[in-house]
């Protein structure tokens, strides 16, 4: 081939890469506004929380941890939104808490698109409370696993905290029968296993963003009961719910819809990775055959 | 009105941020600093009301805060809280270089429980819990026959364990067989990178997904 012509190689070393972006927006944004929508089925990592919260007897207590922020919504509000209705459903005790300073902002968007909407004749303080966030990080953990009370002397509301039927024969987290962190870095679903699960031998379960999850997996099955890995994890819990429970249909699929975009985007992404690999290869050997 | 001027604002900073995709642009140098200036006061005032006043001021002197943080009606004054006031303060002589070095005591007093509370919770979790988890029965019995699939999984993790500890292992040169098991315990090591990858390849998206649905409920108010 004549120096100066371009051949395919060249033309694809040089693609620009906002066309990369714009075609990543576009997988994006079409599934969305068609609302392509594939079906989803549960993994024994993700139905290992769904049957343990299934096989609790009611009554049983269950703390959620939101150990998450808003940059993270997206992924870890459809899992905290789904276990919360699960365990409400169940007539589990819910205990919800903080370990970071920006997780009572999504506690209260669960409480209005959770237990406002679907479970209005729960009882604050009798089924549910709300104990808001502390600081310690780990040190937290590591406090009310002897004491908890002693950390929460009044809920997210000021009330003390002796007030309420809920809390009557809670002492510490050894009282609960399952651990619930949703989260997305440090402190975290680790932090829980350090500190609360293996120390208490207490059953920790939940759902962490997808770049956490990787870093999570050698915990499981022996020191996590169970793992909600990113997006597919809240689908799969999703799709365990709403198959169990089909009247949740309409209000626990939030990540299932947005598995559409997902997986379209991957699949744009993996012809990407092929088509580099195809123009790496084909400049080798292009290389080769000059130099011949 | 209030929510839809927070749309609004929500949705041209989300615009702004983008904007970089293109090139740089002062647009997006606006919402950045924005973005740093807010999360650096977000922050500051977590610190002082979540951690300063109800773990130190409301336990020195509860009545001077008790109108403003949740706290019991009846606390009392708990000195012995004197002892982290004064390390707190000690911290603070960083600023001043005279006297910087007293800083270095009330680090110690961090440095020492951080290490103190994590290295056996690290130990126990991290080590012997990591340990055990890597110790399982290759042939694993299932409803009176052989789980196959639990079987393989197993050989796998355990080939995958040892492979990648060779690897890591320096004091002999890896030739022979020793070579071959560090070969392949770089291709387990390739396989956890590429599995991270693609995991950190769904945050993103789903982050992205999340910005496009709020962007298009934006839309949605408008028409």
């Amino acid at each position: 081939m004549a120096e100066g012509k371009r051949d395919i190689v060249d033309i694809l070393k040089a693609i620009d890469r906002r066309i990369i972006f714009l075609l990543i927006a576009l997988a994006v944004i079409l599934p969305l506004v068609f609302h392509l929508v594939f079906s989803v089925h549960s993994s024994p990592i993700v139905e290992a929380i769904f049957d343990k919260i299934e096989s609790l007897p009611p009554g049983s207590k269950v703390i959620l941890s939101f150990d998450y922020g808003p940059s993270t919504v997206p992924e870890n509000q459809p899992m905290a939104e789904a276990v919360a209705r699960h365990v409400l459903h169940k007539d589990l005790k819910l205990y919800m808490m903080a370990v970071w300073a920006t997780g009572p902002p999504q506690t209260e968007v669960l409480i209005a698109n959770v237990i406002e909407t679907d479970f209005p004749e729960k009882v604050y303080g009798e089924d549910w409370i709300n104990l808001g966030y502390k600081a310690g990080n780990q040190g937290l953990i590591n406090a009310i696993l002897l004491d908890l009370k002693g950390m929460y002397t009044t809920d997210i509301h000021g009330t003390s905290i002796d007030e309420f039927e809920m809390m009557k024969d809670v002492d510490n987290l050894t009282d609960m029968s399952l651990i619930l962190c949703i989260g997305s870095g440090f402190p975290g679903m680790r932090e829980w296993v350090q500190f609360a699960g293996d120390p208490g031998d207490i059953p920790v379960a939940g759902g962490v963003t997808a770049v956490e999850a990787p870093l999570l997996y050698p915990y499981y099955p022996r020191q996590l009961l169970g793992l909600m890995g990113g997006l597919q994890g809240a689908a799969e819990y999703e799709a365990a719910l709403v198959t169990k429970y089909p009247q949740y249909k309409a209000s626990s699929e939030q990540a299932i819809q947005l598995m559409g975009p997902q997986t379209v985007a991957h699949l744009v992404i993996i012809a990407f990775v092929v088509v580099g690999n195809i123009a790496f290869f084909a400049e080798r050997r292009r290389d080769r055959r000059r130099k011949a | 009105m209030a929510h839809t001027i927070e749309l609004w604002i929500a949705a041209l900073l989300t615009f702004m941020i983008f904007s970089f995709l293109y090139k740089d642009n002062p647009f997006y140098k606006f919402a950045e600093h924005l973005f740093v200036g807010v999360s650096a006061a977000y922050w500051m005032v977590i610190g002082i009301w979540s951690t300063l006043m109800p773990n130190l001021v409301a336990r020195l002197w509860p009545s001077s805060v008790s109108g403003f943080i949740n706290m019991p009606e009846d606390a009392q004054p708990e000195y012995h809280f004197i002892i982290p006031a004064i390390f707190g303060i000690l911290m603070l002589t960083r600023l001043i270089d005279r006297i910087s070095w007293l800083s270095r005591w009330a680090m110690a007093f961090v440095i020492g429980f951080a290490a103190g509370t994590n290295f056996t919770r690290y130990l126990q979790s991290d080590f012997v819990g990591q340990i055990y988890n890597s110790m399982l029965p290759i042939i694993v019995k299932a409803d009176g026959g052989i789980a196959v699939g639990a079987a393989i999984s197993s050989i796998v993790l355990m080939v995958g364990v040892i492979c990648a500890l060779i690897y890591f292992f320096f004091s002999k040169e890896h030739t022979g067989a020793f070579g071959a098991a560090s070969r392949l315990g770089i291709w387990f090591l390739m396989v956890t990178f590429g599995a991270a990858f693609g995991y950190t390849v769904m945050a993103r998206i789903s982050l992205l997904t999340g910005r496009v649905q709020f962007l298009g409920e934006w839309l949605t108010s408008i028409f």
